[in-house]
């Protein structure tokens, strides 16, 4: 155990896990959003996100940048950003409802059981993992650069960077977004009537099956824009790289209270911070675990998470 | 979909006869397909399984690959199918990391008895057998104690960060699991031959084949009364419905755990068998994919039936290693093996749609499917939009 470590660079661990932390959040949000209205770990979503990845790397390589083109002006910086990220959240959202209407629809209608939903789940990933690593033949493909990365202003003797800055402000400005949309829109009362009680719901004109899909639309969008957040810190993707983001997003859904919107973000940047306090005491070898235990520990001892499971509010 | 009915009509049919002959005669047919699976790998018999079409020969042996192996290696995967049955069939319980459980196996086994290994014990290969049987049993009760209290579906995420952990663990560790390098000189089953060579060898596959054929067939037995008794029972009215029976007075949670550790038992069995066939192991040899690979071949098959497990672990392995024979046959070079996670996803995929009971059903689970979808809500079988 290396304390150290841990003390003395407690700062930058702290900021830099929730930097990561906050694209745990993100993809997060997605599986709070199904679970909390189909009671459903949608296993898919590692690979909503993964797609964003790709797509946002195939917008930028048709724009004209490669991992060896220095960083744009400006202007087309923004473009270039604004359109990866336009790319990535449409795709990320289309291959959920592709998912939702191909894969689970089928299911509902004909009232399978819990198992046969997990089943196709896990199955729905794999295919679209695969096709992707069939397609890339496996490869890990590199990203333009094209923010680099540099220190804007020190705190507490840690370098805060803009690429921090930029991925805790969009994460905060798309989670306010999504907590007023769900807790104050029409369409957001239409689904927490849902994840509350959903035949109470059918029965009061609430229509399910597009509440449904709106919220395999909503989690497609945030799986999106970590997408992009991603692509953008750690520049890089692999047809796999979803899989170890899913299973620590599902942890911070958990940590947070699996189906509490606000749960999934105290979720996802505590997993982050923990993550990074972890590698500073075991070493860098024993981060990926982190989450995985604290997975279980929480089963063990508070299996409703830090807030209490609630999308539909009150719920028994 | 006709087609489909069709078949499960002729399948059914075949099945009522089956059941309807005296009871000499079912013993008589599966001693004669026990004597045929294991005179199966001598080359003097494979080699005339198949036909000859014009100069070619279009043979139902593996042409690619020596053949012997693969049926080790089908053999592998049939065992393991049997294994997660028990958990995703006889239980209802997902169970997602079952290769988890198969790498604790041959790593306990490999540990214990590699000269290489950090611990230095040098066991004999079959004293670790049921070290790592019980070390396995042991990871499934702790993985599955804080689980199994809770929702079901939590055990699915559970078990498949569980695989990948112990896969990431071995390969990162350099310590114990000796990261990428692995553990090299696991010594072979013991035994000598009549010619006074050792019985388990480097150079012929058909030894292992035999092992493990036949710990597959003392499995099923023990399985088939397993399923009979209380506990089979059990685990019936757990899977039909949970609450009904801990209301009936089953202790659900127990027969849960009972299950899920059962089946990795199995598992830890069969990474025991393939560690001493191997003789070295690395982290390569536990990918995540496998898991899936098992599930979709105890869902093809039809879960909750011993029959379905076999049928779909030997169709999920057997059939893209035969393909590639295939391939050459009509003069195609394609390797199956690399869209066999893609195509058995699908499978499963549409399985779980429109034959969710498997090929070869158990029909008590068959009936709660075909239940269900007659309780299906009408306003969710019409569409709304």
């Amino acid at each position: 155990m290396n304390f150290d470590e841990l003390f003395g660079n407690f700062p930058t661990l702290t900021i830099t896990g929730l930097e990561q932390g906050a694209i745990y959040a993100l993809v997060a949000l997605g599986y709070t959003l199904v679970y909390g209205v189909l009671r459903l770990i949608n296993f898919a979503h590692s690979e909503v996100f993964m797609v964003g990845t790709f797509t946002a790397l195939w917008t930028w390589e048709a724009l004209g940048y490669n991992q060896n083109s220095s960083a744009p002006a400006f202007g087309p910086l923004i473009v270039a950003v604004l359109a990866g990220l336009a790319v990535a959240m449409v795709a990320s959202a289309s291959t959920a409802v592709v998912v939702e209407l191909v894969a689970y629809r089928p299911l509902r209608r004909r009232n399978a059981p819990p198992l046969a939903f997990l089943i196709t789940a896990i199955g729905a990933s794999f295919v679209l993992s695969e096709s992707f690593g069939i397609g890339t033949e496996r490869a890990p493909f590199g990203m333009p650069d094209l923010i680099p990365q540099k220190p804007v202003f020190t705190l507490f003797g840690a370098e805060v960077t803009n690429l921090q800055l930029l991925i805790l402000g969009v994460t905060l400005i798309m989670m306010i977004g999504l907590d007023q949309f769900v807790n104050r829109s029409r369409l957001g009362r239409g689904i927490r009537a849902v994840a509350q009680d959903p035949d109470t719901a059918a029965l009061m004109g609430v229509n399910k099956n597009r509440v449904i899909l709106l919220v395999f639309v909503l989690g497609g969008l945030m799986a999106g824009v970590a997408a992009l957040l991603w692509d953008v810190r750690f520049g890089f993707t692999k047809f796999n790289v979803g899989f170890l983001i899913g299973l620590k997003a599902f942890a911070a859904a958990v940590l947070g209270g699996i189906g509490n919107l606000r749960g999934a973000l105290l979720g996802g940047l505590l997993l982050g911070v923990v993550e990074n306090y972890a590698s500073g005491l075991f070493g860098g070898d024993w981060k990926d675990f982190t989450g995985f235990v604290l997975l279980i520990v929480l089963l063990m001892f508070r299996p409703t998470g830090l807030l209490g499971e609630s999308l539909g509010r009150a719920r028994a | 979909m006709t087609a489909t009915s069709e078949k499960t009509g002729r399948m059914a049919a075949f099945r009522t006869r089956w059941d309807a002959m005296p009871k000499q005669v079912r013993w008589v047919g599966l001693a004669a397909l026990v004597v045929f699976l294991y005179i199966l790998p001598n080359r003097w018999f494979y080699e005339y399984l198949g036909f000859p079409i014009g100069s070619d020969y279009f043979a139902f042996y593996t042409t690619r690959s020596d053949f012997a192996t693969v049926l080790f290696d089908t053999a592998v995967f049939v065992l393991l199918a049997v294994g997660l049955n028990v958990v995703v069939g006889f239980a209802g319980l997902l169970d997602l990391g079952y290769f988890g459980f198969y790498a604790v196996g041959a790593y306990t086994v490999a540990l214990l008895t590699s000269p290489e290994s950090r611990f230095g014990t040098n066991w004999p290969w079959l004293a670790a057998v049921p070290v790592a049987i019980a070390v396995a049993m042991i990871s499934g009760v702790i993985l599955g104690g804080p689980t199994l209290r809770l929702r079901g579906d939590y055990l699915a995420i559970v078990t498949l960060g569980f695989a990948e952990m112990i896969r990431l663990y071995a390969a990162r560790n350099e310590g114990i699991a000796q990261g990428q390098r692995g553990i090299p000189q696991i010594p072979h089953p013991p035994g000598t031959g009549a010619d006074g060579k050792a019985l388990f060898g480097v150079e012929s596959s058909k030894p292992y084949y035999w092992l493990i054929l036949t710990v597959i067939i003392v499995i099923i037995f023990a399985m088939r009364n397993l399923v009979n008794s209380r506990v089979g029972r059990a685990w019936v009215a757990i899977r039909e419905d949970e609450d009904a029976a801990e209301i009936m007075g089953v202790p659900t949670f127990k027969y849960k755990l009972w299950a899920f550790a059962i089946g990795a038992a199995v598992g830890g069995l069969t990474g025991a068998i393939f560690a001493g066939k191997q003789t070295f192991i690395n982290s390569d040899s536990f990918l995540l994919e496998n898991s899936i690979l098992v599930l979709a071949a105890v869902i093809l098959g039809g879960a909750g039936n011993i029959k379905g497990a076999i049928v779909g672990g030997a169709i999920t392995w057997y059939l893209p290693e035969w393909l590639r024979g295939v391939g050459d046959l009509i003069g195609v070079e394609f390797d199956a093996a690399e869209y066999r996670i893609l195509v058995f996803g699908l499978v499963v995929i549409v399985m779980m749609i429109f034959r969710p009971q498997g090929l070869v059903p158990n029909r008590r689970r068959a009936a709660e499917f075909a239940d269900r979808r007659k309780e299906a809500v009408p306003q969710e079988a019409v569409p709304s939009e």
